[in-house]
């Protein structure tokens, strides 16, 4: 049950991470388990102590506190197996899914502490609003295919790997939640889209199908040059996806060369071909676009 | 905003001329559709968006494409799927499915799905259970987070107007008798809220969550099956639950979490605790002409499909899991009570690696098995409902005008018992097909989407009544734990008739106790609360499946009766209806849809030349 409350400070105030390596969790042994209570508006952490079982998740033991002594403890999840990515948290201050995280891997004898996500703002108890995200999703210039051939679309296996790889992407949100350029700096979420959303570009620009050119975009409206190239949004992926490498530093490269290449600039001239597309003509792609053009039809 | 006064104040009201409840495959591709068809398009789902369970499909999405095996085509996918229904399904549902199905997988491409690809640069299919052809489109073996993906950037980039973490608690119906809204309240925030529409789709899927060992996540409770039979529609086949054969039985945590039937696809056996390939043991006569008899012949299969008769292990999942069950009962399971499924033997850790990328991390970051050199421990996980909303095959219009239902909730596509891959397809040609109707209804003869204060504010103080109530109540958690121990003892893969009447009377006391449920704490995401309110779902889904399988006194597909073990010819044509009247639930028998004489010829055909049917088809011709 609950103990009491062992700190008072916000969610930001996890203690440091987690010593790696297995420690196991032998049953018969008490858990003392730090969840951390509270909204918007401040909160603590709560010390529950539950027996430990065998081959159990931080997400088990979780939901254990919230049947016995908990009944209002506020958690996201779905599947509990690492495919929906609803249930990301900071165990001992590290972002990580809670169904994922085996109990075995983690000190039990000390107590363990589960925070919510903190770049995104406390709903209530490890519940966070992540509206962020789906806000930049809907400002995605979205898939744009040039008319399938007769007989349809040929794609080769090396071709579709690039983008399957990004496609992994589960939207837990971590990369987003250890990013420093939004964690620290909520003023930047104006015009900064996040690792998840760079995948996702860098997805689209790889794509052996689409047409759209959204180079321009890129930089001034979703604000890869702020990315400093950390690698943190890496280290947390659940999916193992190569942010960074595969996909942040590409779409620097492109979003540059597009901009200053003179060799690319000379080209265009002799070649005549179109010049990239602009930031606003790539924002006609987006959702917030198109619901403008149907909100004016209803 | 316009707003309806309840006993908690002023609601909000959001009046569209679609809504769709539910955002996994099914509920995303109609709302797309709608949407398309120039309605204003509500999408309402219990999670975040992208979250729902369709996420955890793995093997693939089954089109006759043909890509890989010429021969395939609408006529085999249609056999198959009905010979894996047990002959239950409703034929027009298996028709149109398996005649629509490729279309929609290649639409998916155009909205951007990346599936693994042939040597020409076609969409790869993979061999699954109960598939004549290898069929499977695919992705790895995260085909359904692909879909979901792809589903949901596309109502993302068409302006669909998406509502997450929403639970609607009850239709609504106008004086004309039709639905025409909802009624539900945020998950975050414990406010109610109010739609209107001119047409409901229910997209909400399963029901999994009524059972202790399941493959199913939190959200599937039975909301859409609860909800329409509340409104006034029928449910079929409420019995046909289907127990996939291979869940993972440890560590005690991940019980019931799903094995992609892709392993056995693949190339992975099943043995029992003295290392024999027992599926050889249980081949049914049913299936016996198109199956290996020996372990030779069926390890020539994976690589020519012509000359040689499939692995048992890839006999349909209802099969496999009465084998798996009867084996763990007879004393020679593993030592967490499942059975052995072995690709480590049989094939290289790099081709595992490759094409089971998601269950090499699963067993290896919940088990600490490696299972590219050891086997896995499975046993049967209750997975996916084949009964459920009845629908008009071509429109998905329920018995009740106003509403329509897709995917899982439906019933009637499956049989007795659904083929793996079959659900995503389902999903797609069905979810399109609901979407479409129900714009079409939304455009046509005007509807009164005028909601009675009335009945909104009955379903509001209704809601707050589990949070109202202090202390005496049951604890939902108490409640939910007993109602799952009560149908996986009583309800579950082997059925008798004292079991069922046991768990009938069970459920009375449940639904008792539930009635009177208490949730302390606050509205604001407040999960106890929301327990509450599911429970009743699920109370409702337990009482159909329960006395619909006392009804069925024969064993056929998901269905399996100790007291009644073989197939009864007669109740091939026969759908045990459920209703909901007056507090009551209700069983009936009913005469299914016959099916016309050139499709019946499709098996007629084989039955006449026996074993020579499989032989010509074994050549290709079909």
């Amino acid at each position: 049950m609950a103990v009491g409350t062992s700190q008072t400070e916000g969610p930001s105030g996890a203690p440091s991470p987690a010593s790696a390596g297995e420690h196991g969790t032998a049953s018969g042994e008490t858990l003392h388990m730090q969840l951390w209570r509270g909204d918007k508006d401040g909160g603590q952490f709560v010390e529950y102590q539950v027996p430990a079982q065998e081959g159990e998740v931080v997400l088990d033991v979780v939901h254990r506190i919230q049947a016995s002594h908990a009944p209002d403890l506020a958690v996201r999840w779905n599947c509990k197996a690492g495919k929906c990515g609803s249930c990301s948290a900071e165990i001992n201050g590290v972002p990580a899914l809670m169904c994922m995280t085996r109990m075995s891997t983690l000190d039990t004898a000390s107590p363990i502490t589960v925070s919510p996500m903190r770049t995104f703002p406390v709903l209530r108890d490890l519940v966070t609003d992540v509206s962020f995200n789906f806000e930049v999703a809907k400002l995605i210039p979205s898939f744009t295919p040039a008319p399938p051939p007769p007989g349809g679309y040929r794609m080769q296996q090396v071709d579709v790997e690039r983008g399957q790889e990004f496609r992994k992407c589960i939207e837990c949100f971590l990369c987003q939640n250890v990013c420093h350029v939004i964690r620290d700096h909520e003023e930047n979420k104006a015009h900064y889209a996040g690792p998840r959303f760079f995948v996702r570009l860098a997805e689209l620009e790889m794509h052996p199908l689409d047409t759209l050119d959204r180079r321009a975009y890129v930089r001034e409206r979703m604000g890869v040059g702020y990315c400093n190239i950390t690698k943190c949004c890496t280290e947390v992926c659940p999916e193992g996806i190569h942010i960074t490498d595969n996909a942040i530093i590409p779409l620097k490269e492109r979003v540059v060369d597009s901009r200053y290449d003179p060799v690319a600039w000379l080209g265009r001239k002799i070649l005549r071909r179109p010049a990239p597309m602009t930031a606003a003509e790539a924002a006609a792609h987006t959702s917030a676009a198109t619901r403008g053009v149907s909100d004016a039809a209803r | 905003m316009p707003s309806i006064s309840t006993s908690a104040g002023e609601i909000p009201l959001h009046e569209y001329d679609v809504i769709v409840i539910g955002a996994g495959g099914a509920g995303m591709r109609a709302a797309v559709e709608a949407i398309d068809k120039g309605c204003t398009t509500a999408l309402i789902c219990k999670s975040l968006l992208g979250k729902a369970h369709t996420v955890m499909a793995e093997g693939g999405v089954a089109a006759a494409l043909g890509n890989v095996w010429p021969q395939d085509n609408w006529q085999v996918h249609f056999r198959d799927t009905m010979r894996g229904g047990k002959m239950l399904n409703n034929w027009r549902m298996a028709q149109i499915h398996a005649q629509e199905a490729p279309d929609r997988v290649l639409e998916l491409e155009a909205w951007g799905a990346l599936f693994d690809r042939t040597p020409d640069g076609r969409i790869l299919q993979r061999d699954f259970g109960g598939h004549r052809y290898a069929r499977l489109a695919h992705v790895g073996d995260r085909t359904g987070l692909e879909m979901i993906r792809t589903t949901q950037q596309r109502a993302v980039a068409l302006g669909v107007d998406v509502y997450m973490e929403c639970k609607i608690v009850r239709l609504l119906k106008n004086a004309d008798g039709a639905v025409n809204g909802a009624v539900g309240f945020w998950r975050e925030s414990g406010d109610f809220v109010a739609f209107s529409a001119k047409s409901v789709v229910l997209a909400t899927g399963g029901v999994g969550k009524t059972w202790k060992f399941t493959s199913n996540s939190w959200e599937c409770t039975g909301d859409g099956q609860a909800l329409a039979l509340w409104a006034g529609a029928d449910a079929i086949e409420m019995e046909c639950v289907q127990f996939h054969p291979t869940g993972m039985v440890w560590p005690m945590s991940a019980r019931g979490l799903l094995v992609t039937e892709g392993v056995r696809g693949d190339g992975g056996v099943l043995k029992n605790s003295n290392g024999e390939r027992f599926m050889f043991d249980y081949i049914s006569p049913y299936f016996a002409a198109e199956t290996a008899d020996t372990i030779d012949e069926a390890d020539h299969w994976y690589d020519d499909k012509v000359n040689y008769r499939r692995p048992p292990e890839l006999l349909p999942r209802d099969e496999v899991a009465r084998a798996i069950n009867s084996e763990v009962k007879a004393g020679r399971g593993s030592p967490h009570g499942g059975v052995f499924l072995d690709i480590a033997s049989r094939r290289s850790a790099d081709f595992i690696k490759r094409r089971l990328p998601s269950m090499y991390h699963q067993f290896k970051q919940l088990a600490d098995v490696d299972i590219t050199t050891d086997p896995m421990e499975i046993g049967p996980t209750c997975h996916y409902i084949m009964g459920g909303v009845r629908v008009d095959a071509d429109t998905e219009q329920t018995a009740v005008p106003g509403l329509f239902a897709a995917g899982e909730v439906a019933g009637g596509m499956h049989g007795a018992n659904r083929l793996g891959g079959n659900s995503l397809s389902d999903l797609l040609v069905f979810g399109r097909r609901a979407g479409l109707a129900a714009a079409e209804r939304a455009k046509g003869t005007p509807v009164d989407t005028s909601l009675e204060a009335g009945q909104v504010n009955e379903v509001v103080t209704h809601a707050l009544s589990f949070l109202e109530r202090d202390g005496g109540g049951t604890q939902p958690y108490d409640l939910h734990h007993d109602l799952q121990e009560t149908m996986q003892a009583l309800v579950g893969i082997i059925r008798t008739e004292s079991e069922l009447l046991e768990a009938k009377e069970k459920l009375v006391e449940l639904g008792e106790r539930a009635k009177k449920a208490s949730a302390p704490g606050s509205r604001r995401f407040n999960p106890g609360w929301h327990m509450a309110l599911d429970l009743e779902s699920m109370l409702t889904v337990a009482n159909c499946t329960t006395i619909a399988a006392l009804a069925r006194k024969e064993s056929r597909g998901g269905h399996t009766r100790e007291d009644y073990p073989n197939p009864d010819p007669e109740l091939e044509k026969v759908n045990y209806v459920c209703r909901y009247r007056d507090g009551e639930y209700t069983v009936t028998p009913e005469a299914k849809p016959e099916m016309p004489s050139e499709l019946r010829q499709l098996f007629e055909e084989e039955e006449a030349s026996g074993g020579e049917a499989v032989a010509a088809t074994k050549e290709g011709d079909n």
